[in-house]
This record gives structure tokens, C-alpha cells and sequence, in this order.
């Protein structure tokens, strides 16, 4: 006997489609909303294996062109569509819309705390400023080796979780410190920071914790971890930070 | 659109200028998170110890009256007891909130206000309460007949 399909009338392979709506938050100041920003609803059909990201592709695609927002890869890698979705900042790109419950409107808002350039779009420039002060590169003495810097897997070990970073910005645009004035250096400079302070090959620990020990650096963290929430890596945010403030004291004292 | 400088336009309050402000790099910071661990585990026992006399020995919460608290001032351990629980309750609490007001205050010159408030209320409890404790006398010489509390020689 051969397998039969039980309901014959859909089609091989089809997916079950519903409708969503899209709450976007939108800033436009050459619109006639001016300075304002204002909220844009859009209703699409999407299937169970849509992300939010695929949704706002239909919208600007099929509805409305002017709607603006970053994406590169759409896999989860670059780490361009970090975006504030029900409240949460997650990837537009590695969000399901059947994850953020599709059958009330989902608000979709630029990452908060740094300057919005349009729409979901923000400038992520003092966000990479602060990453550039923790000098994210080997830094070495002496004679460069010959061959490979040779590490132990246990080594290699020690730092794994934060070299998994993007820079997405969500940790740090999730982070209530950081959102009062912009001056904390912010957990992602942090999470990079430590990734080199814990290398074995790096010489260039010292330098990275008096960087940080700055009245805007680790100390600022009030343990709230949004960061380790928000990030798409699953990096243990807040614990990195930890270890950071723990080589500090060991340092001091 | 120049991006990175003040011209960005913005949704939520303007936040110009953008950049990180340099600051000076010294252990402060550090220090004060230490202390606010340290004086937290001590505060614990000077607290509960403090609750646990006047609350549960004895009598308890009844007991208490104005010859209960001239009567430990009398003895130097609770002198020294009240002395350390206010120093570190004020240090601590004040650089607590000196924390809230980095984290929350939005323009120097609030946090500038905020904060001279709170160290002026820090000096005057800190000074008032330390004069208190060491000043304290349950029976003044001189003083009216009516004030002069019953277990007093005077009296
Ligand atoms: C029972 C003993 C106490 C312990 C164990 C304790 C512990 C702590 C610790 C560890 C912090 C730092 C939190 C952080 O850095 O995120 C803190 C903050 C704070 N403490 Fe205490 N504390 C105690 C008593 C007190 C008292 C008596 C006061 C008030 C006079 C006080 C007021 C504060 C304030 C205002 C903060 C700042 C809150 C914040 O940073 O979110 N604490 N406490
Ligand atoms: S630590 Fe996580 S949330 Fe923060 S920038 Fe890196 S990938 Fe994004
Ligand atoms: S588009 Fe690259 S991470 Fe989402």
C-alpha cells in the first residue's frame, strides 16, 4: 500500500501561511514627520519558517520601499540587524516570527542609546569607537616566531566564549548604563577586550585592564545581564565581564 | 550625512557631542566596588547584630526607651558598635547612591546638584550622629528639673 496524502487538496510541500503585523518605529527627518519619529503598521503574509527579517524584506520589498534597516548576511554571522523586537534586542535574521508570537502586532524599534540615522538604522560609530580604545589585535614583545604562535587547547580554551562576537551591539545597546549618556564603554568592548586579556599569545593584558579600569569601564556594570540576554552568540556576557573585574582586583591587590 | 558627529540626527533626546569623554584612569572605581562588598558583609553583622539586641533580647522590641539607649552608650563596645554601623551605613549608602545618580542623571549639571545634595546630607547625618554618640549624656548638670530623665541622681 502507498502512502496517501490525508488532506489531498494542499499542495506538496506547502506551508501553512498566516498574517502578521509589524509595528515598525520609523524616523524619517526629511519626511514630513520632520524630527518626530512615528510608528507604521504593516500587515504581510508569512509562512511558520519566516523570520522577522524575511517580513520586513516583504514589507520593503512589496509594500513600502522608503522603510529602511541594515542586513547583510541574513544568517546570523555579520551582525548587521541587531534590532529592539517586542521590547527584546535580538537579530532580525535569527528571529522566527512564530518565536515572538505572531498573533499580536510585533514592535519592531532601532537599538536603543545610539543616535538613529533612519528608521531602524543607527550610527554605530561610538559603538566602534569604544571597541577600537581596548585595541583588538595581538599584541606582542620580543622576536615575531618563525612559525605559528602555538596555543594548547586548553589555552584556547579559556577564551572561546568571547570569540564568538559579531558586533552586533545588541549587549550594549541592551545595557540601562550605557543608555543614560553613552560614556560606558559598554559590554561588547569588554567581551572583546577579554578575548585578548585571556590569550596566552597576548602580551597586552596590562594595557587593556588600566584601559578599562577607567571610571566609565567595567566598574560601571551593575550586574543587570541584558547583555548576556540580548546576545544572539549566547556569549555569557556579564560573566566575561566578571572575570574582567576579577584580573583587576587580583591586579590591585 | 556625516555619521559620528553632531549633525546625526536623532529620535530620542539629542546626544551630541557622541563621543566618549576621556576620563582620568586611577583605582577609584575599583576601590569603591571592593569597599561597597566589604562594608556590605560587615553591615551584615553590625546589623543583625544590632536588630537582634535591641529587638529580641530580653524584653524585646519593648524594652526600648530612653534609659534602653542611655544605658548602651554608657558602655564603649556599643559606642564603637554604632559608631562603625554609621560610618559604614553612610559611606555605603551615599556611594550607593552617588552610583544611581552616574547611572541615571542625564546632564553634568543634574548629577552635579544631585550630588553635592547628597554629600551634603552625608556630611551633616555623619557629623550630627558621630557628635551624638560621643557627646551623649543621659543627665546633664544644669539642665531643667522636667527634662531630666527619672533615673538621674539629680532627680
Ligand atoms: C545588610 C547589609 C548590606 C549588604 C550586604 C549590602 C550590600 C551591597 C552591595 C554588594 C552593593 C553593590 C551593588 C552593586 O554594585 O551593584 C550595595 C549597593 C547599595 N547599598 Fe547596600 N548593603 C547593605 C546595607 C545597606 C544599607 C544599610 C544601606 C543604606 C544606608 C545600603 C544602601 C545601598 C545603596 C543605595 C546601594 C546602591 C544600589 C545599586 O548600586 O544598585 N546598603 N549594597
Ligand atoms: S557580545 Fe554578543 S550581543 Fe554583544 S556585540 Fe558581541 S555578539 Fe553582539
Ligand atoms: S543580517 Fe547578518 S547577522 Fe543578521
Amino acid at each position: 500500500m502507498t502512502a496517501t496524502l490525508e488532506a489531498p487538496e494542499t499542495k506538496a510541500g506547502a506551508i501553512p501561511s498566516f498574517e502578521v503585523t509589524l509595528r515598525v518605529r520609523r524616523y524619517n527627518p526629511e519626511s514630513e514627520h520632520g524630527e518626530e519619529s512615528f510608528w507604521d503598521e504593516y500587515t504581510v503574509t508569512a509562512h511558520g519558517t519566516d523570520r522577522v527579517l524575511d517580513a520586513l524584506h516583504k514589507i520593503k520589498w512589496e509594500h513600502d520601499g522608503s522603510l529602511t534597516f541594515r542586513r547583510s548576511c541574513a544568517h546570523g554571522v555579520c551582525g548587521s540587524d541587531a534590532m529592539r523586537i517586542n521590547g527584546r534586542n535580538r537579530l532580525a535574521c535569527k528571529t522566527l516570527l512564530k518565536d515572538v508570537n505572531p498573533d499580536k502586532p510585533i514592535t519592531v524599534e532601532p537599538i536603543k542609546g545610539l543616535p538613529v540615522v533612519k528608521d531602524l538604522v543607527v550610527d554605530m560609530e561610538p559603538f566602534f569607537a569604544s571597541y577600537r580604545e581596548i585595541m583588538p589585535f595581538l599584541i606582542t614583545n620580543g622576536n615575531e616566531p618563525t612559525k605559528e604562535r602555538i596555543q594548547s587547547p586548553e589555552d584556547r580554551a579559556r577564551f572561546d566564549d568571547t570569540t564568538k562576537c559579531i558586533l552586533c551591539a545588541a549587549c550594549t545597546s541592551s545595557c540601562p548604563v550605557f543608555w543614560t549618556d553613552g560614556q560606558y564603554f559598554g559590554p561588547a568592548a569588554i567581551v572583546n577586550a577579554h578575548r585578548f586579556i585571556f590569550d596566552s599569545r597576548d602580551e597586552g593584558a596590562q594595557q587593556r585592564l588600566e584601559i578599562l579600569n577607567d571610571k566609565e569601564g567595567v566598574w560601571r556594570c551593575r550586574t543587570t545581564f541584558n547583555c548576556t540576554e540580548a546576545c544572539p552568540r549566547g556569549i555569557e556576557v556579564t560573566k566575561a565581564i566578571q572575570e574582567v573585574k576579577r584580573a583587576m582586583i587580583t591586579r590591585a591587590f | 550625512m556625516a555619521y559620528g558627529t553632531s549633525a546625526v540626527a536623532k529620535v530620542d533626546a539629542p546626544r551630541s557631542p557622541y563621543v566618549r569623554r576621556r576620563t582620568t584612569r586611577g583605582n577609584y572605581e575599583l576601590y569603591s566596588w571592593v569597599f561597597m562588598r566589604a562594608s556590605g558583609v560587615v553591615l551584615i553583622v553590625l546589623i543583625f547584630g544590632h536588630l537582634f539586641v535591641n529587638l529580641m533580647v530580653g524584653e524585646g522590641v519593648h524594652a526600648i526607651d530612653f534609659g534602653f539607649v542611655a544605658g548602651k552608650w554608657a558602655n564603649p563596645l556599643w559606642q564603637v558598635w554604632d559608631l562603625l554601623m554609621l560610618w559604614l551605613a553612610m559611606i555605603h549608602g551615599t556611594n550607593g547612591v552617588r552610583t544611581i545618580i552616574n547611572d541615571y542623571a542625564q546632564k553634568d549639571l543634574t548629577r552635579g546638584v544631585l550630588k553635592s545634595l547628597l554629600y551634603l546630607a552625608f556630611v551633616i547625618v555623619v557629623v550630627l550622629g558621630t557628635l551624638v554618640i560621643f557627646t551623649f549624656d543621659p543627665c546633664p548638670v544644669n539642665a531643667p528639673e522636667h527634662l531630666i530623665a527619672s533615673f538621674c541622681p539629680a532627680r
